[in-house]
């Protein structure tokens, strides 16, 4: 042997490949990362549960058969017109200026088509939207952006945005060259500059306000519609707590897998639990409070399938939402645009930049020719077909769990494949007994 | 004059009957007795009616209301006219923080001093003040004028956008991206204007004028330690 036997040559765990290109990206720009999306990293999830079916002691029910009820209904404790969605899965609210015109309208054609509700976003109330949606969920944001009454008048329900899992404790920010004409008049701002969506609601602060907020909000509109508060995966069985305090009719707890339209990747990354990790506490919430069922439990963060659906109900859900999933069924990510997404130094399933506006795909756009891309009638069966997909799923899981209504699915019908879901999500580790941080034996 | 007595009939009475008038109603006044400073009082009203509140009113006060004029006789609460759209709304007295938080249109009148963060990320009201206002005032203010007859606390105009800020006394000190401007011929017949509708004297030229310097616009890394 002439040579010296070398190592192979060997990276770093700790700095890997995307850690170095950010730190080249940050000398060189002297900008943090932003970013849409949600957290992109591994963590805990709903992929962690498993279910266990039904065995000698739960019988099934009978696939396509026996009935399984899929119906929600939200806004029972005070809302004189609580809403019922033939599903329990939601479209998460997705500004209009985040988002085409087009994508909101194939938002609210999508939902309609599968019987459930969509939501408005920063940004305000597009007619489009409105009229395409038969069950429109106005948001109240910080920014106050577009807020106006007749608006409030019109929608079927009111959701005050306290945070966002992406970025609990975070504002916003629309960056000006997705700014065009109708947004800025929309949010009464100069067209081409960055608009920041506050962090804090403007006049009030705390769980007292919150709750005169919420009674004001309701006597403004009759004490129709049914209030909700959302909140970032923070601290979830406390805001579920105050929200309940605070007169809200549903809670809505985004988990740190859910997508923006665009934060800090720090912020994506850092801040939040988990969505499997927010789930139990804000239940037991609720059970604490005498509320569970009273007071619906919407879950959102990285719901992708049927199973995701089901898990989360069996935790005690009321419902899911979802906003990354939709945009993938409208036609988000998608392969066929591989060579505009590779130009933009990307490839399809990873193109994140959507504060740029140059989505190829047309939907995180305000450029009139991408946006003209998507068809939002073809886009919104698309996204009705998804829900639908989704919705066999969960009841093809909860018929063979023995249920006749997703609702009656329940943490005792789940198991988890390592430690840490376990003690998240309040469910024994597969093949034992043992609920990590609940005492017990194994 | 109609009266209305808020101890016995609640703020749900109230809002519900004042909301339920044609636009063709002949009863157009009202007044509110024993408001004792509950919250909510005369939101969301829709029509030109005058309703005067006899006393204190509590926590948003006029809120988001279009075309009506409310007169609270007293103090009011935080967050008084917030998001209003059109109409008038006056307080005698001095108001909480928040006043006419993110109002679109219409005018809010304070006759007293009003507290922090008036005018708060305000999107097209005009706001008028007899006394002076709190700190973080105009604070991400959008568009329309505030007016200040007195003092302005600390970080006025923090962040601003378009709004105009006029103000006759000191400012205590002026927050990121706002600057003293100009008061050219339109900006003296605006402030007379409003005043004139605000029925507050006051020498139009006695104002200062503030606004933005428009320099955080558009994201720059230099500018980071501005904030
Ligand atoms: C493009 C985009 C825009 C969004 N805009 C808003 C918004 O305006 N208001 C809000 O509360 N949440 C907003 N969100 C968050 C969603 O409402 C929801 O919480 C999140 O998307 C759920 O997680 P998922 O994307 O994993 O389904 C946005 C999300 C996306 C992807």
């Amino acid at each position: 042997m002439d040579k010296t036997p070398q190592t192979t040559p060997r990276k770093s765990a700790t700095f890997d490949d995307y850690t170095l290109s950010e730190i080249r990206r940050a000398a060189s720009t002297g900008i943090y990362d932003i970013r849409g999306g949600g957290a992109k990293r591994k963590l805990p999830h709903l992929d962690d549960l498993l279910f266990l079916g039904a065995s000698i002691s739960r019988y099934p029910m009978e696939g396509y058969r026996e009935k399984c009820g899929t119906n929600v209904i939200i806004g029972t404790r005070f809302a004189k017109k609580p809403i019922e969605l033939k599903i329990p899965i939601t479209i998460a609210g997705m500004s209009f200026g985040s988002l085409s015109a087009q994508a909101k309208e194939a938002l609210g054609r999508g939902a309609s088509l599968a019987g459930t509700s969509t939501t408005t976003g920063d940004g305000g109330m597009t007619p489009e939207e409105r009229g395409q949606s038969k069950t429109l969920v106005y948001q109240y944001l910080p920014s106050r952006y577009g807020m106006n009454p007749e608006d409030l008048r019109k929608a079927d329900a009111i959701e005050v945005v306290v945070g966002q899992g992406a970025k609990p404790g975070g504002g916003g920010m629309l960056l000006g060259q997705k700014i065009s004409d109708r947004v800025a008049a929309m949010r009464c701002l100069p067209k081409g500059i960055d608009q920041r969506s506050a962090c804090r609601h403007p006049d009030w602060t705390g769980p007292d306000d919150l709750e005169i907020k919420i009674m004001e909000l309701r006597e403004i509109t009759n004490w129709e519609k049914p209030i909700y508060v959302k909140v970032g995966g923070a601290r979830p069985y406390y805001d579920t707590a105050l929200a309940v305090k605070a007169g809200a009719d549903c809670v809505v707890v985004d988990g740190m897998q859910g997508g923006t339209a665009a934060t800090q990747e720090v912020f994506i990354e850092h801040v939040g639990q988990p969505t499997l990790a927010c789930i139990r506490p804000a239940v037991q919430a609720l059970q604490d409070l005498g509320m569970h069922r009273k007071v619906q439990l919407i879950v959102s963060g990285g719901i992708r399938n049927g199973a995701d659906v089901a898990k989360a109900l069996a935790l005690g859900a009321d419902a899911v939402s979802i906003g990354t999933a939709a945009l993938v069924a409208l036609g988000d990510q998608d392969p066929h645009w591989e060579a505009e997404y590779q130009k933009l130094g990307t490839t399809a399933g990873s193109y994140d930049d959507w504060h740029e506006g140059k989505d190829p795909a047309g939907i995180t756009t305000q450029n009139p020719e991408l946006a003209a891309r998507l068809d939002p009638v073809l886009a919104g069966r698309r996204l009705s077909n998804y829900l639908k997909v989704m919705t066999l799923e969960a009841q093809t899981i909860a018929r063979a769990c023995g249920k006749t209504h997703v609702h009656n699915l329940e943490p005792e019908d789940l198991v988890a494949l390592t430690v840490e879901a376990a003690a998240m999500a309040g469910v024994p580790l597969a093949g034992t007994n043992w609920i990590p941080g609940r005492g017990g034996n194994y | 004059m109609i009266e209305f007595d808020l101890e016995k009939e609640g703020v749900r009475g109230l809002n519900s009957r004042l909301q339920a008038l044609a636009p063709d109603t002949n009863e157009r006044k009202w007044s509110v007795l024993n408001p004792m400073g509950a919250h909510a009082i005369a939101v969301g009203l829709t029509q030109p009616i005058t309703v005067e509140v006899q006393g204190h009113a509590g926590f948003y006060c006029g809120g988001m209301n279009q075309h009506a004029e409310v007169i609270v006789n007293g103090h009011a609460g935080p967050g008084v006219a917030e998001n209003m759209m059109s109409g008038i709304v006056r307080v005698k007295g001095n108001a909480s923080q928040s006043a006419g938080a993110t109002g679109n249109g219409g005018l809010l009148i304070i006759e007293g001093d009003a507290s922090s963060r008036c005018g708060i990320s305000m999107k097209g009201i005009d706001i008028v003040v007899g006394g002076s206002v709190g700190h973080m005032s105009a604070f991400m203010a959008q568009r329309g004028n505030l007016v200040v007859c007195g003092d302005a606390g600390e970080a006025l105009g923090d962040s601003i956008y378009e709004a105009r800020l006029y103000v006759r006394g000191k400012v205590q000190d002026l927050g990121t991206d706002c600057i003293e401007k100009e008061v050219k011929p339109e900006h003296l017949e605006d402030l007379a204007r409003l005043l004139e509708r605000a029925q507050i004297k006051a020498d139009p030229k006695s104002f200062r004028r503030y606004g933005s310097a428009r320099k955080l616009y558009n994201f720059n890394v230099d500018h980071a330690d501005a904030y």
